[in-house]
């Protein structure tokens, strides 16, 4: 990416997708860099796939503009642009074997000698020795490869890839998540990754986007998403959050104060998406992970200038590398938190009084106007 | 229909995972027989006897023996050989119209038709609603003499080409091979689009997308995928149309004259008029070998057993 080369650069202008009075994609602006590993991510229906399609030229925009580097491509039929596909699924042709279907964009080009070249892409995603076999003959993982062989031999501008590791199980798309970032870094070609795994879109991405009924929520490298989302979707999407009703009380400084419940909580101003005036409501947000635990006992301990919460433990499950806690407060019921199981107190059972605190940086807040459910899986069920 | 009361007793409900019992293990036999029965008792034994008439000599008069006479195939041969020439070129034809028209259809009706599907299908497959003879003589009707279609195509001069191509005679249609090759084609026509639907449609959309994705234009996309994936329904169609044609005698009769005789002809009225059973029976089996033999060579050379 230290390159000024923009020609694998993918630019959506506006674009957007309606089918009848059905809005898949409202008006997206999006750029993806040259040579960037881009995630869109969202749940299934969030115009995701539609996005990729329109890049694809397999789907048409109803408004809007696709720009692969400088050249203006929306007009054009998708066998004319320099982008090719891993379709879910894959989609590889049955009739023709391993090498003819990754020697296919080659020769439609017409290249006149593949051999050497379809032999390095199969040595590449290590296929060498099936090539004379059918797709039917392989495993999903080694189909896999075989459709990303498929794209990568033309050295596209951009490789778009649609849910790519859907289909496989859990150790092999692991394994594939892998394999497809070090193909990715080796090649250097702009990836372009559909998927509705957060963990995947994390593991792979640069820069994720995460998608929600037809619109960009938020967009930024994986950390920062997770650290500091700015909306309710995106914070119970990514990972789990705990959304605190508020009220902004005080600014002092770079923090603002807020109420909830009977305490008060700190949150670093830049660290909050809503409106900060005097009275506004705001989601005070925090994830698990971030969250001490003491017993109330022992609530003197805690260091001054951590936000705290009092609360009951209504449930604790132990899950090997952390003990995940659900607590009971009167400013919010069942906050998540996780604990590492690196000394564990055995008075936090269920039913005993704790105090819960954290550093206000980790502290996030959110407009509190939206639906605190948004992205949560109880919403998606 | 006596043998079907022996039926196979009732299928009791198998065991899963126990060893399965003699019983259980003939299940699929008992399963098997009221076919194998049917099969036995109306093609086994008919074609045994027609085996065993057409090497008999004798007169209706004084009966009929087994001499294994197989002479009765080579004169049979010698003496029908242009009929069953013409019955090959005449069905060779009529399937390759077929195909011509069959596939466009099939083609629109499984990736184009939409919501349009299930008409276009039942059009398709109306005309069987009325009978086989009925629709050929509607066909008498068109071609006939005079009729609007004989007059716009000998105002077009279309006659006059295939006049001069020997398939129509001045400005007659009816009586000619045009005749007969179209009332092949019209009748066949189903069982080919048919089996090319079903072929078509099987295959997945997103490989269209994937061939326009790697860089086939549209027409290389059907040479290259669509075509090649669809050769299960063109073999199985040309098949069925090409074999029944080939046998076919209503058409050449209705629509044909005596120059347009096809093996069928000649067959049914060795059988039905002429009363010589042998050679009726022997030029049966020749026509069903002769049929045997292409098929064979056809399936060999579209390499379609490992697509199927």
């Amino acid at each position: 990416m230290t390159t000024k080369d923009s020609s694998g650069d993918v630019r959506l202008s506006g674009i957007s997708k309606t089918y009848g009075s059905f809005t898949a994609v409202h008006p997206l602006d999006l750029t993806v860099p040259q040579g960037s590993f881009f995630a869109l991510l969202g749940a299934s229906g969030c115009g995701k796939t539609t996005t990729l399609r329109m890049i694809a030229g397999l789907e048409e925009p109803t408004s809007g503009t696709v720009f692969l580097g400088d050249q203006d491509v929306t007009a054009l039929p998708p066998y004319k642009r320099p982008v090719n596909t891993v379709f879910q699924s894959y989609a590889l042709f049955p009739h023709l074997d391993i090498f003819e279907n990754v020697a296919f964009g080659l020769r439609r080009r017409g290249v006149k000698s593949v051999k050497k070249q379809v032999e390095e892409m199969l040595d590449l995603v290590q296929l060498g020795e099936q090539a004379r076999k059918k797709p039917h003959q392989l495993s999903g993982g080694q189909q896999q490869r075989v459709a990303v062989a498929r794209a990568l031999i033309n050295h596209p501008k951009v490789l778009l890839l649609d849910e790519p590791l859907g289909a496989l199980d859990l150790k092999l798309r692991r394994q594939m998540q892998l394999e497809l970032k070090r193909i990715q870094t080796e090649v250097g070609i702009t990836f372009v990754h559909v998927t509705h795994d957060q963990e995947e879109a994390m593991t792979m991405a640069d820069t994720v986007a995460v998608m929600n009924a037809g619109r960009v929520e938020q967009l930024g490298a994986p950390d920062e998403l997770y650290e500091n989302p700015r909306t309710t979707f995106v914070a119970n999407f990514l990972g789990t959050s705990n959304l605190i009703e508020a009220e902004v009380d005080t600014k002092a400084g770079d923090d603002i104060v807020l109420k909830a419940g009977g305490g008060k909580l700190t949150l670093p101003s830049e660290r909050c998406s809503a409106s900060t005036a005097t009275g506004g409501k705001v989601l005070v947000g925090v994830r698990p992970e971030k969250i001490s635990l003491v017993h109330a006992d022992d609530a003197g301990e805690i260091p001054d200038g951590r936000n705290r919460i009092t609360g009951t433990i209504a449930d604790a499950s132990f899950i090997g590398v952390s003990t995940q806690y659900v607590i009971d407060s009167p400013i919010c019921p069942e906050l998540a938190v996780y604990v590492q199981n690196v000394e564990r107190d055995g008075r936090l059972t269920p039913g005993a009084d704790v105090v819960l605190h954290w550093s206000p940086a980790h502290t996030f807040g959110l407009d509190a106007a939206q639906d605190i459910d948004a992205g949560t899986e109880e919403e998606a069920a | 229909m006596s043998t079907l009361t022996e039926a196979p007793p009732p299928l009791a409900p198998a065991p899963e995972k126990k060893p399965p019992r003699r019983r259980g293990r003939l299940t699929p036999y008992w399963l098997l027989l009221p076919g194998i029965l049917w099969l036995l008792i109306f093609f086994a034994l008919p074609m045994i006897y027609q085996a065993s008439t057409s090497v008999q000599t004798g007169s209706l008069e004084e009966g009929y023996e087994v001499t294994w006479h197989f002479a009765t195939y080579w004169n049979a041969l010698s003496e029908y050989w242009p009929q069953f020439l013409r019955s090959v070129l005449y069905a060779g034809s009529a399937t390759v119209l077929c195909l011509l028209l069959g596939y466009p259809l099939a083609y629109l009706i499984a990736f184009r038709a939409g919501r349009w599907r299930n008409l276009i299908m039942i059009l398709v497959i109306a005309p069987f609603f009325t009978s086989f003879l009925i629709r050929t003589l509607a066909w008498k009707t068109i071609l006939a003499d005079g009729s609007p279609v004989v007059g716009a195509l000998n105002t077009l001069h279309i006659l006059d080409v295939t006049s001069w191509l020997g398939i129509t005679a001045g400005d007659r249609v009816l009586a000619t091979p045009l005749a007969v090759v179209c009332g092949l084609t019209y009748n066949f026509l189903p069982f080919m689009i048919l089996p090319l639907y079903t072929s078509l449609e099987r295959i997945d959309g997103r490989l269209h997308e994937a061939a326009g994705d790697l860089y086939a234009k549209p027409w290389t996309t059907f040479r290259k995928v669509t075509f090649p994936l669809s050769m299960p329904g063109v073999v199985s169609g040309t098949l069925l149309t090409f074999i029944p044609a080939a046998g076919d005698y209503v058409n050449a009769d209705l629509l044909g004259s005596t120059d347009t005789r096809m093996i069928g002809n000649v067959i049914q009225s060795q059988f039905l008029r002429i009363l010589d059973y042998p050679t009726a029976a022997a030029l049966s089996f020749i026509l069903m070998f002769a049929i045997l033999i292409m098929v064979t060579l056809y399936i060999r050379k579209s390499g379609t057993e490992d697509l199927v």
